[in-house]
């Protein structure tokens, strides 16, 4: 967790000699109060209806990318749905408390998620998120494909080409597994593109993965 | 007494010495008798007396320069010159001569100057006596003529080479001078003779080898050289010095053979290749001999050995492919392919098997060889069948001929030897295990002929070669049927003793343990009243000693005889029991539609279907059917044929069977996938922690003897026990997985 920034720090020492922390007991509140804002009023979670709201009020496609980060960073548990306690986490940890500053606290959030230490946990989480169903360990190809674009795209955007269309047009596999997913991530970070000189099919890889360089080769 | 002894003095001891030299020359000549032994003695005290008087007349090493003056003299003056003008014949005569009188010479005088050698010559570190004499002998004659000596000797030799007899004792001994010129070396006889001699031995057999390649075709070459070669030997034994024979021997070898060692091999008409084709035994042992003195000199042979087996086999392949793709029944192509190539397999295998021990010394490099070739294309499909398949097809025709007292006892074991050892060649053994359990089983509940002896000796042969768990299901399916014999006895007593159990049907049951049997497919079938009976029966008597076991009746492989009481006489009809409960509906009806008999009997329409076609439209029309076309519609109907007349009073009413090869490949790549998955967390449980490269090859290992896997099998089948989280990637080390307790 980030320690607190200058300006709450300074309000918080404030506060601190007169009481009780009311500066940041009111980021708290004003927080709880964005919460309603968006959340169902009978069950008390922000359902997929507010997350869009949300979006729109961001000026971000529900679709995008930073909405999965954002969910990471609160730690959510199931997708399309926000928590009390979640958007608590998150928030507070962005330091945001209103949409402005949700908004712009997006770019260091990216910044963040991008970083080689945190990818390696975000990017797992991405996968797990969208397990629709308690007992399911594997996505379907097509949802797996959008959220390779999401998650992959940017930072590897030939390989994840290629890849989305090699996993379209076989029809071995109709779902992937995280080890499969992880194994994305692998052959991203260690093989040459599009030379592929260095991968060798007699070490772990996946099988999907031997067949995806197999069927590259070929062309 | 000491007696007054003389001084000698050096002029007049040189004298007496030197006089005493010309005797001795004139007694070497033969032309005196020998030393008297007062002159001997004279002249051993002359240089006594020199070699110890007192000082200024001790003349020791006077004493000794005239030693050496005396035999540089005598053969700057005597030998050299009379060995300068012999030539030829005569010359290495003198040679052996002139050594020989040296030596006695040197014999003699060492006597005179005996005290001076034994106290003079090491007291001043000088070379002894004889050092002396020799290297006289060296410088003064050896060396001036060896050069002629060596020439004439190899020109002799070459002589005798082209087939002029030679005197062998000369030779002999004019090489024994150049071992024993050398003193305690032989270097001069190895720079000054040997090197020299085996340079023109190269030389020699490089121009023949020239001269033959001309005139002689490669086995007739082969067979010149072999003789030469054997003739060096032999000449190196009777005249030279015995380190001389191996390095002659290779020489040769090199010049004749493996410098031609491409040309002889690869020879379009008579190389290794149209040798292996022809089957010219003795020439191919021969140059596997020529080649075998070299090392790794066979290796190129075996080469093209394994090639020469494999394109056999890959032709036998193609006949064999070509023979069934004219053929269009099923059945029929497994027979002929049985036939066509197992047996020629095995005859090709014996065939090679023959020629490594008579051509190639047994050695274990044709061996592999030929386990190469024969892996190659024993793994290979023909027409749509394994090579397990026809295996077993082939085990199964030898076993039932056996039975059938076709082949004797012996002709049985001999040719499932045979086939046994090519079994080993086979990759998908589980395949060939599996296809042979299938036929096994057919054997066992079908085969009137049966010989247990034989069953039972295929199994421990099989045993021995791929292990106890291969054999052991086919083990316990043996057991069955003896077991069943004897409980069918019982079962027997146990209706006669049970009066209102008496009926004229006569029920004969097979219980068969159900993890031992391949799976046979079984139809559901609503047996008539009578054999129902007589099922509930047996389950009585069966639960009645047997409380726990469950019994799942296949009527598909049971067998009946039926009495049709046809208008000419009762036959005898020996049918399958879907054929039988089909006819005991006319018991009752005389005729029957195809609705009619599916819904009594439950059957379903493809079973239907050939039950009645076996009936009514093959060789014995037992049934009627209209329509009388060939064909069974579900609008049929069926009528008893009381007309029928065969000609035997029994007889054996086939039904075509259902597709089963699928069936057992299918059944055989799942139990592989069970099998690997076995492997893996059996490996992995063990050693917790291993590199992907390492857990493929032990798993490889573990399975070889049973099949080969395929390495993207195992790769799936780790993928999936990760899945089932039994392993998991190691999160520090690339490549690695852990085992999950």
């Amino acid at each position: 967790m980030r320690r607190s920034s200058k300006k709450s720090s300074s309000s918080s020492a404030a506060a601190a000699t007169a009481g009780p922390t009311r500066g940041v007991s009111k980021e708290i509140e004003r927080i709880d109060q964005l919460f309603c804002t968006y959340a169902d009023s009978s069950s008390s979670v922000i359902d997929p209806e507010g997350i869009e709201m949300l979006c729109s009020h961001l000026e971000v496609p529900h679709t995008d990318v930073r909405i999965l980060m954002l969910a990471w960073k609160m730690g959510c548990e199931k997708q399309g749905y926000f928590t009390l306690d979640e958007w608590r986490t998150g928030l507070k940890a962005l330091r945001a408390d209103s949409i402005s500053k949700l908004k712009k606290a997006f770019p260091e959030l990216v910044q963040e998620v991008t970083r080689p230490s945190n990818f390696q946990d975000f990017y797992p989480y991405a996968f797990r998120y969208c397990l629709t169903e308690d007992k399911k360990k594997c996505i379907e190809i097509p949802v797996a494909c959008e959220l390779l674009n999401l998650v992959l795209g940017l930072q590897f955007h030939p390989q994840v080409d290629k890849l989305i269309n090699y996993l379209k047009y076989q029809n071995e596999y109709k779902v992937i597994n995280m080890d499969q997913w992880m194994g994305f991530l692998r052959f991203c970070n260690e093989i040459n593109f599009p030379s592929l000189d260095n991968y060798d099919s007699d070490l772990a890889w996946p099988l999907i993965l031997d067949n995806f360089v197999e069927w590259l080769r070929e062309k | 007494m000491l007696k007054d002894r003389k001084l000698v003095l050096l002029d007049d001891g040189r004298r007496n010495l030197l006089a005493g030299v010309a005797q001795l020359k004139r007694i070497l000549d033969g032309e005196e008798g020998s030393f008297s032994a007062e002159q001997y003695i004279h002249l051993y005290t002359a240089i006594y007396d020199m070699c110890t008087q007192a000082s200024p007349h001790l003349y020791s090493q006077q004493l000794y320069e005239l030693y050496k003056e005396v035999f540089d003299d005598h053969n700057r003056s005597t030998v050299l010159p009379s060995l300068m003008e012999k030539h030829g014949e005569f010359l290495l005569r003198e040679f052996v001569q002139s050594w020989e009188k040296h030596k006695l010479m040197a014999k003699w005088l060492n006597r005179f100057f005996n005290y001076m050698d034994r106290f003079y010559v090491p007291q001043k570190r000088l070379d002894p006596l004889e050092e002396v004499g020799r290297k006289s002998f060296v410088e003064l004659v050896f060396d001036k003529l060896k050069s002629r000596v060596t020439s004439m000797v190899i020109g002799v030799i070459d002589d005798e080479r082209e087939g002029q007899l030679i005197d062998r004792a000369l030779l002999k001994n004019v090489l024994q001078v150049y071992v024993e010129v050398g003193g305690t070396s032989i270097d001069f006889y190895n720079v000054d003779f040997e090197q020299p001699f085996l340079k023109g031995t190269a030389d020699y057999y490089s121009k023949k080898a020239q001269t033959w390649n001309f005139d002689k075709t490669c086995p007739e070459y082969m067979i010149k050289a072999e003789e030469c070669i054997q003739k060096e030997k032999e000449r190196a034994a009777s005249y030279l010095h015995s380190t001389t024979e191996p390095k002659l021997f290779e020489d040769a070898l090199f010049e004749l053979i493996i410098r031609h060692e491409e040309e002889i091999m690869n020879n379009e008409n008579y190389g290794c290749r149209v040798l292996l084709c022809e089957e010219k035994t003795d020439d191919l042992a021969r140059m596997f001999r020529l080649f075998s003195v070299v090392k790794d000199g066979v290796l190129p042979i075996s080469r093209i050995f394994q090639e020469h087996v494999n394109k056999e086999g890959m032709s036998l392949l193609k006949h064999a492919t070509d023979a069934a793709s004219r053929e269009k029944d099923e059945k029929e192509i497994v027979g002929l392919l049985e036939q066509g190539f197992v047996k020629n397999a095995i005859e090709l295998h014996d065939k090679y098997i023959a020629c490594i021990t008579n051509c190639f010394q047994d050695k274990t490099v044709f061996h592999k060889a030929l386990r190469q070739a024969f892996e190659v294309f024993c793994n290979k499909d023909i027409a749509g069948c394994s090579s397990a398949e026809l295996f077993a097809a082939y085990c199964d025709t030898i076993i039932r001929k056996g039975g059938s007292e076709k082949l004797s006892d012996e002709a049985v074991e001999e040719a499932l030897d045979k086939v046994v050892k090519l079994l080993s060649y086979i990759n998908d053994k589980d395949l060939f295990g599996e296809f042979y359990r299938k036929k096994l089983g057919k054997r066992l509940l079908f085969e009137r002929n049966r010989n247990d002896e034989h069953e039972k000796m295929v199994l421990s042969k099989l045993k021995r070669f791929f292990g106890a768990v291969f054999t052991s299901k086919m083990e316990g399916m043996i057991n069955d049927i003896a077991l069943s014999k004897e409980h069918q006895s019982d079962f027997e007593e146990y209706i006669s003793n049970n009066s209102e159990l008496k009926s004229p049907v006569y029920l004969n049951v097979t219980v068969m343990t159900s993890g031992h049997w391949p799976n046979f497919k079984n139809y559901d079938i609503n047996l008539p009243s009578d054999m129902v009976k007589y099922v509930e029966i047996f389950k009585v008597y069966y639960h009645s000693y047997k409380k726990q076991r469950k019994l799942t009746w296949i009527y598909s492989l049971g067998s009946c005889i039926v009495i049709g009481r046809f208008d000419a006489k009762p036959v005898e009809l020996f049918l399958n029991t879907y054929q039988s409960a089909l006819l005991l509906l006319f018991n009752e009806a005389d005729r029957l539609s195809y609705s009619e008999i599916v819904t009594q009997l439950k059957l379903s329409d493809d079973d239907a279907v050939r039950v009645l076609h076996s009936l009514s439209c093959a060789k014995y029309k037992i049934l009627n059917k209209e329509p009388s076309n060939i064909s069974i519609s579900p609008n049929d109907v069926f009528e008893f044929n009381s007309g029928f007349t065969p000609r035997s009073r029994r007889i054996k009413v086939p039904v075509p069977p259902a597709e089963e090869k699928k069936r057992v490949v299918e059944a055989v790549h799942k139990d592989r996938k069970c099998a690997i998955d076995a492997s893996i967390v059996r490996i992995m449980k063990s050693r917790k922690v291993m590199s992907h490269q390492h857990l493929v090859s032990e798993c490889l290992e573990q399975l070889n003897r049973t099949f080969k896997p395929d390495i993207t099998a195992i790769k799936r089948s780790i993928e999936s026990l990760i899945q089932k989280e039994y392993l998991r990637r190691d999160s520090e080390t690339a490549n690695t997985y852990r085992y999950v307790a």
